[in-house]
């Protein structure tokens, strides 16, 4: 039996406006949807969660009708489940996993958990969780996934939380990177984060750990009693090659914050962002695949340059064909070599050489070798690197003995994400590199966990 | 919300304002930076310190009015309040890094230009208070539009004031003053140059052939000004360096002043329509070639 298809914006009208892709299940399909649910003895789906949802008992739940009940059973375990259920790349987890998926169509766990997380809030549905104060001061750097999941974890254990954001609003890479279009700010992640005050936890913006207050200054000068560190990833990287510096080469970083955070696209904003005519998209993750479809709906010609072959997309496979789908062009096997310009510095065209497949190397990925002779330039007027992020150490140069490695990234235990200073703990991007969101997730879960046991032992 | 407790003109296009930021004024600098935030729609303007303190837990910035927002923020009176205001942000002026004796033997020259004079200010006043010497140029078209010279008088051993049309000290630019002063027989042995991007290419276009080492500070367009995002990228010799993390202060002789000055451009058209619409308000009528308005 095929699973029960979500509507979706066409691909024409959705390539001109910025509104949510997906429009997730009605209670008709969704119920239909559970139906399908062997509800496994054995549920390899849990397994594939990152942070262990009661997969079959919310599904469950739904089949009844009891909407209510199977909001509870997710808000056990998740945080933030109406950004999961858009954002998680569930065919590798959960629905990866799902015994429907061996011959046929997994369940769509994901959209069936968006559609309760969202008919918890069309309907004001909120779980009363029962809060024993115990007025320890814990604090959390970063309002990202990780921070606001272990934030939202020590509030309810009983902690007096407070999380420190440098920016001037709460989300992290939900607010400046995801685009609106995969996920909404103002009902979404908005919402999700008034959710974590609710409980509690209070919020500073504008404070840069590291510059405004060192790590040190907190525990000392503010009586916080332990650290979590989910500060994100970092400085985006650039490939090297000449003409990078040149007017409308962009990182993907800048282009989506401009978009997302600073909202440049809208005339009532401060915020200017240029578009060009033509954009070439350089790169093949998740970060470019938003990119280029940010770009298209500015009203730009949009291709994506990738020096490996469609198979090898690191982007997940919604997203490409989502992509695909509204108009973006894809160069495969393709890398730059050079960005040319008018006398002006901008951008007129990008030099380009044909790749082809290797030997497999270190990663098991083949390695892309470039063909002699295939030099092409390919007119554009605007470029975006989006090829990664590597570690700021601006904490970790700030804080004497907390321990980093050689990509400058946090060193911490897998289980309890203590780091080398027995009071900092810390998780998500800025310990394992760029990675994903339900990862920061159980990164913060698992830090909430480990800073309650190192306070409840080093009490005694 | 972050109040401001005292404004002031400087000149007809400048200001300052002293911003209640005691957060900010805990650790900052000197060459360090802020960012600051109109309200809720508003840009993020990276500005540098102009002076802070920390007993009364104050920030001082000085802004030139240069576009829409920094327009908007001149409308502002003593005891409203800026939405957002981050910092300090990028590093502290290498200066500060060194030991006091080791700058005490030091000649150290400043020199600064147009609104880039008043970050001039909170090194030579941390250099003063520490017992260091050090003589300053300042340079502004004429004598009206010239700020913070009673300030830096006060902290510095010889001021020296050149202006473009001799209304005031030396008729010429900072980097004749410099020559003079190579030609008198002085010495330095490092320049802290900061102003319009034109005067440090050729400050340090000169003191390159002085064999004197220069630092400049770099403010280009920035987003986050955390690392994030990129857009402050300089080629610093053969690296690519970010200005909010890396900086703002580098080697002057290793800048690439031609592809900053042009990166420094990427806006204007954008700036120049914001500027029009906050001038005409309800008024606009067409003209900038974006509304359609004299089709």
């Amino acid at each position: 039996m095929e699973k029960v298809k979500v509507p979706e914006q066409s691909p024409e009208e959705r390539a001109k406006n910025f509104k949510e892709v997906c429009l997730g299940y009605s209670e008709e399909d969704a119920k239909k949807e559970a139906c399908r649910c062997l509800n496994c003895k054995v549920p390899n789906c849990r397994k594939g969660c990152p942070v262990s949802i009661n997969i079959p008992g919310f599904i469950a739940e739904i089949k009844e009708g009891n909407y209510e009940k199977a909001y509870q059973i997710i808000s056990e375990d998740s945080n933030l489940p109406a950004v999961c259920g858009r954002v998680c790349p569930q065919e590798t987890q959960c629905e990866g996993k799902c015994i429907k998926g061996m011959m046929g169509d997994a369940i769509s766990i994901g959209k069936l958990e968006r559609f309760v997380a969202d008919y918890a809030r069309e309907h004001n549905l909120n779980v009363d969780t029962e809060i024993k104060k115990n007025g320890i001061k814990i604090a959390v750097v970063g309002s990202g996934p990780a921070g606001l999941t272990c934030a939202g974890d020590l509030a309810k254990m009983g902690y007096d939380v407070t999380i420190f954001e440098a920016l001037h609003k709460a989300g992290g890479v939900l607010t400046y990177g995801i685009p609106e279009f995969r996920l909404p700010k103002d009902t979404v992640v908005n919402n999700e984060v008034e959710k974590i005050k609710k409980l509690g936890v209070k919020f500073e913006y504008n404070v840069i750990v590291g510059k405004t207050i060192t790590i040190d200054q907190l525990i000392k000068d503010e009586g916080f009693r332990a650290i979590f560190i989910g500060s994100g990833a970092g400085n985006p990287k650039f490939m090297g090659i000449p003409g990078e510096n040149l007017n409308n080469v962009f990182s993907a970083n800048e282009f989506l914050t401009r978009v997302n955070l600073m909202k440049a696209s809208s005339d009532e904003y401060d915020t200017p962002v240029s578009i060009g005519k033509k954009v070439a998209v350089v790169g093949g993750g998740n970060v470019a695949m938003d990119a280029a479809r940010t770009s298209l709906r500015l009203g730009a010609e949009t291709t994506i340059i990738y020096r490996r072959s469609l198979e090898e997309l690191p982007a997940r496979k919604e997203e490409v064909h989502h992509a695909e789908e509204e108009g973006v062009k894809f160069e495969l096997l393709t890398n730059p070599i050079k960005i040319n310009s008018d006398e002006n510095g901008n951008v007129t065209s990008i030099t380009c050489v044909k790749m082809e497949l290797g030997e497999p190397d270190e990663s098991g990925r083949r390695s892309p070798i470039e063909v002699k002779g295939s030099e092409f330039d390919l007119d554009v007027d605007m470029v975006i690197m989006s090829l990664g992020t590597s570690q700021i150490d601006v904490i970790a140069k700030n804080t004497p003995g907390l321990e980093t490695n050689k990509w400058k990234c946090i060193i911490v235990d897998d289980v309890t994400g203590q780091t080398s200073r027995k009071e900092i703990f810390a998780g998500g991007d800025v310990t394992s590199g760029a990675s994903t969101v339900i990862l920061a997730m159980e990164a913060g879960k698992k830090a909430a966990k480990g800073i309650d046991e190192y306070i409840k032992t080093s009490n005694n | 919300m972050y109040k401001i407790l005292k404004k002031r003109f400087l000149n007809e296009n400048t200001y300052e304002m002293v911003i209640d930021a005691p957060r900010v004024s805990k650790n900052c600098m000197p060459g360090q930076f802020i960012i600051l935030k109109l309200d809720d729609k508003g840009e993020r303007i990276p500005l540098t310190i102009a002076d802070f303190d920390r007993e009364k837990g104050t920030i001082t910035i000085v802004v030139q009015k240069v576009g829409a927002s920094t327009t908007k923020l001149s409308y502002l009176n003593e005891g409203d309040y800026v939405e957002d205001f981050a910092g300090p942000i990028g590093l502290a002026s290498e200066l500060t890094n060194e030991s006091i004796e080791d700058l005490k033997k030091k000649k150290i020259l400043f020199v600064g230009g147009g609104v880039g004079i008043a970050p001039i200010y909170p090194q030579a006043k941390w250099l003063h208070e520490n017992g260091v010497d050090c003589d300053v140029i300042v340079g502004a078209r004429s004598k009206d539009i010239l700020i913070y010279e009673d300030e830096i008088r006060k902290v510095c051993k010889n001021l020296y004031i050149a202006t473009d049309d001799g209304s005031y000290g030396k008729k010429g630019l900072v980097t004749d003053v410099i020559q003079d002063l190579y030609n008198e027989g002085k010495k330095y042995d490092v320049c802290i140059s900061i102003g319009p991007l034109v005067m440090m290419k050729f400050v340090c276009r000169l003191t390159k052939t002085l064999n004197l080492k220069t630092i400049v500070s770099m403010n280009p367009i920035m987003v986050d000004g955390t690392g994030m995002c990129g857009c402050c990228r300089v080629n610093v010799g053969d690296e690519v360096k970010f200005a909010c993390v890396d900086g703002p202060e580098f080697d002057g002789h290793l800048i690439d002043f031609d592809n900053v000055i042009a990166r420094s451009k990427i806006y204007q058209t954008e700036e120049g329509r914001a500027m029009l619409k906050l001038q005409e308000g309800d008024t606009h009528h067409g003209g900038c070639g974006n509304c359609g308005g004299d089709k």
